[in-house]
């Protein structure tokens, strides 16, 4: 009976006799098994093709810039007019709009980031956190477009009030909103990296005496502090690598001046302006957006080693 | 130091050999660098239960693993010596360790049903190892030998974690009896259950000892008395003694076998 | 010196004090926050309300703001996350189940679990550029939707493989072994039980990246997506637009009529990313009530 329902297997049920059984040899290829693992494994393949066409393409493009333009011009020149006659090379304007909308980015993300991750993690309760949380969600789910629209619309105009001398576009507009825009970033890292400090650590710190205020930045936020780093750090490579909101906000001047309250051009935003343009593609302006990019993305990939190497150290330490 | 006082090992192995269902000879198991298992060897017998005990970390777990490959699962993990089934090595080069799992299943410690149907539990493993007959007649079955059948025929198609914890367990057993296995292992299959679910199901395997060779890792020295036919203790990764429960629990060969069994300690 | 009793409970109420103000400040930092995402959905709807009805969903863009209208960049972004979704989602899965359940630990998995890190902090316009490199130019795919939607599964991929694996990575051991123990390989284990118990959370997660990409403008710029277009596309081939383009094109424009469709563009936007994210969370709180 058993047997025709298990084609080539031995009867269970007989006590004492040698059973008539199949041997347990490998019976020719499982090609069924093989072609999966391949087609899976091969996807897996993909991410690392992916990141070699990004380094091969960007070197080999700004390797081609270098022939015509000196490397020396291109990153310590304080001009940047690749696409007008005279041209000029000098990367630096691009570099300093970035940084200056980074810095103003984190200056307000951070600190706010830091203070909300604070709340929720060691004071808010279960409700406040239920409203808190899908509500940072939302925020950073907010399309790119949409915060550069917020600045031009809203943030410029009330600044123009307190400053009137502000340009319509101006790197503040950009900074604020950027750093809105990664300040959820921050925040949700920073709780999760609080969160996971052990709640013994903070009764002994009370058992001591110590307030509320005390126990959070002398024991919490130390413990934490590498997986709070590591979202600051995240926060500052994606302020960096952000496009469409310095675009819209910032307009498309290079610029080194020291103020805020005027418009500049951010490395993200040179790319998209050539891009939209009608420079020929082949000619040497053109190859500036490969130059520029190649530079973004050693940038932003130092930054983002680093932050992976500080959260590695951090899952050692609890886990 | 011989595991069968009465006679010759050459002539014990002989006699053994047809009433063997597995031999293990000179088993050493190492995870990475660590020896777990130290030149263990002896027979599972056909329709008997076979019994491991020892205390925590003697290896008879790791050992157990061992008898249907689930160790390969376990990085660095690696098996020497020889594990006879059916006149090849478990193994061999050339073994497909899907096919001894087949042949050789295992209910776990903690109940683990599949998050599905009571029916689909038990019809999954023969039905993807080329099962064409009755299904139905197969659950039923399979739940009857298990002493399961009465408590859920009438909810066959719900969910498997709805049942207690006792119930799972015999689900398992149901679900491994399933594939009419040559061998079952069950490591320390009671542990996670209260005491009248750990007596059915010892109940159970009394039964089932007519139909099938069991091997059964246990901490509970008790249930090892009561329900296995063999009995080896492990100490630290080594073999101490092998013989008949009878003998090991009223006149065992040596010294630290009998500090274990009387609880002095472990 | 020790300090007397009454110098000691001076200072334990300064530190009291210091403890108060602390937490009401980072409670209003906290929902300051709040306050800020209802000023930047207020202000938006304010400035678009008067221009969003059925006549700006079905018309094509136009010069004269009253008859302009986002249906063109509307479809193309339906077509996009489409093709998007048939691409990103095979292959994301895919590699977290190689990730997960095949490969061993050795060297390469470190390699491509680095590389999959890296790729996930890499700015989008820097996809753009290899999509514009690979796609438009080498495969000479031109700027068409399937550029487009190649460009952006590149994007997302890091995304949907990283939600993937801590989905997979949720699934008990203890089924894997029990359908190892009854004779399965690998594959039928991962197919019968590791994937559908983990497919919820693969779910939320390749759902919140399908609607991170929707958002994206920047690669669309760079692989050429068309800022003013007045027709439908019919295939893959066909070139485009999309609604984060059709609203950057209409915000960057000095009239204030055209600030206002913008902002009707985003509320069209914002509603759709609201669908596509509540959708993901009560998926995610129907299978965690289903597995209590």
């Amino acid at each position: 009976m058993a047997q025709e329902q298990y084609p080539d297997a031995a009867l269970a049920s007989q006590p004492a006799e040698p059973r008539a059984a199949r041997s347990i040899k490998k019976s020719g290829v499982l090609w069924g098994e093989f072609a999966i693992k391949s087609w899976l494994a091969s996807c897996s393949f993909i991410s690392i093709v992916t990141t070699a066409a990004i380094v091969i393409l960007l070197l080999s493009e700004t390797l081609n810039f270098f022939e015509s333009v000196s490397p020396r011009e291109f990153f310590f020149g304080t001009t940047w007019t690749p696409l007008f006659e005279p041209s000029s090379f000098g990367v630096l304007p691009l570099v300093w709009g970035t940084l200056i909308v980074t810095i103003g980015a984190a200056l307000i993300a951070i600190p706010t980031g830091l203070a909300s991750a604070i709340y929720l993690s060691e004071y808010a309760s279960d409700r406040m956190r239920s409203i808190i949380k899908p509500v940072l969600e939302l925020l950073a789910g907010i399309p790119t477009v949409v915060y550069g629209y917020f600045a031009l619309t809203f943030v410029t105009p009330v600044l123009r009030n307190v400053f009137p001398d502000i340009q319509v576009f101006n790197a503040l507009s950009a900074a604020i909103v950027v750093g809105i825009m990664v300040l959820p970033m921050v925040a949700t890292m920073s709780d999760n990296a609080l969160r996971a400090v052990p709640v013994s650590l903070r009764q002994g710190a009370y058992a001591l005496g110590a307030t509320s205020y005390e126990v959070t930045t002398r024991v919490v936020v130390p413990a934490g502090l590498s997986g709070v780093m590591a979202s600051f750090l995240l926060a500052i490579s994606r302020a960096i690598g952000e496009t469409m909101a310095v675009t819209l906000a910032a307009g498309q001047t290079p610029n080194m001046s020291l103020t805020m309250f005027e418009s500049i051009q951010t490395m993200t935003s040179y790319i998209v302006q050539v891009s939209l343009g009608d420079t020929p593609s082949g000619g040497v302006a053109y190859q500036t957006l490969f130059a520029v990019a190649t530079l973004l993305f050693a940038i932003t990939l130092v930054i983002n080693i680093i932050s992976q190497m500080i959260l590695n150290r951090f899952r050692e330490v609890y886990e | 130091m011989s595991q069968f006082p009465d006679s010759t090992l050459a002539e014990q192995n002989l006699q053994m050999s047809k009433k063997s269902v597995l031999e293990l000879r000179n088993v050493n198991i190492f995870y990475s660098d660590n020896q777990a298992v130290n030149d263990v060897s002896f027979n599972i017998r056909r329709n008997k239960i076979t019994a491991i005990i020892g205390p925590s970390g003697c290896g008879k777990s790791t050992l157990l693993r061992s008898l249907n490959r689930m160790n390969d699962f376990v990085d660095g993990a690696r098996v020497e010596g020889e594990l006879i089934f059916g006149n090849e090595n478990l193994y061999g080069k050339e073994v497909d360790a899907v096919e001894v799992r087949r042949r050789i299943g295992m209910v776990f410690q903690k109940p683990n049903p599949f998050p599905k149907s009571i029916y689909n539990n038990i019809s999954w493993g023969p039905l993807i190892n080329g099962f064409n007959g009755s299904t139905d007649e197969l659950v039923e079955r399979s739940l009857k030998q298990a002493a399961l059948w009465e408590e859920v025929k009438d909810r066959l198609h719900e969910s498997a974690l709805n049942l207690s914890g006792g119930q799972q367990q015999r689900l398992c057993i149901a679900r491994a009896l399933a594939m009419e296995p040559e061998v079952l292992l069950m490591d320390e299959p009671c542990s996670a259950l209260d005491p009248i679910s750990t007596a059915r199901i010892e109940d159970l395997l009394f039964e089932l000892k007519s139909s099938y060779t069991i091997v059964i890792v246990t901490h509970n020295m008790q249930q090892a008395a009561r329900i296995s036919d063999y009995t080896a203790f492990m100490e630290m990764g080594d073999l101490i003694e092998f013989n008949v429960t009878k003998k090991i629990f009223t006149r065992p060969a040596m010294k630290r076998t009998e500090e274990y069994v009387t609880g002095r300690f472990g | 010196m020790p300090l007397t009793t009454e110098q000691e409970s001076r200072h334990l109420e300064k530190r009291h004090r210091k403890a108060r103000i602390f937490a009401i400040f980072c409670a209003a930092i906290t929902w300051s926050s709040v306050l800020l995402l209802a000023v930047l959905l207020y202000q938006v709807s304010i400035e678009g309300f008067r221009w969003l009805d059925w006549q700006f969903i079905s018309s094509f863009p136009s010069r004269f703001p009253e008859r302009a209208g986002i249906k063109s960049a509307l479809v193309g972004t339906i077509w996009l996350i489409s093709l998007v979704a048939l691409i990103s989602i095979p292959v994301g899965v895919s590699t977290a189940l190689y990730l997960e359940e095949f490969a061993g630990k050795g060297k390469i998995s470190k390699i491509i679990e680095v590389n999959i890190a890296n790729l996930a902090g890499v700015p989008s316009i820097v996809y753009g550029i290899l999509g514009l490199a690979i796609f438009v130019r080498f495969f000479a795919l031109e700027r068409s939707l399937i550029s487009g939607a190649l460009t952006m599964s590149l994007l997302i991929l890091p995304v949907i493989i990283i939600a993937s694996r801590e989905a997979i990575k949720t699934v008990p051991q203890g089924i894997r072994n029990a359908a190892y123990s009854l004779g399965a390989t690998k594959w039928q284990t991962t197919w019968a039980h590791v994937l559908p118990a983990s497919f919820p959370g693969i779910m939320t997660g390749v759902i919140l990246a399908l609607s991170r990409s929707i958002g994206e403008t920047a690669p669309l710029i760079m692989i050429g997506a068309m800022t003013f277009v007045a027709f439908l596309p019919e295939g893959p081939m066909d070139s485009f637009t999309a609604m984060p383009i059709q609203i950057y094109n209409w915000v960057s424009r000095p009239q204030e009529e055209f600030h206002e469709l913008a902002a009707a563009g985003i509320i069209v936007l914002l509603a759709v990313l609201l669908v596509m994210n509540a959708t993901a969370i009560f998926i995610r709180n129907r299978t965690e009530r289903r597995m209590k």
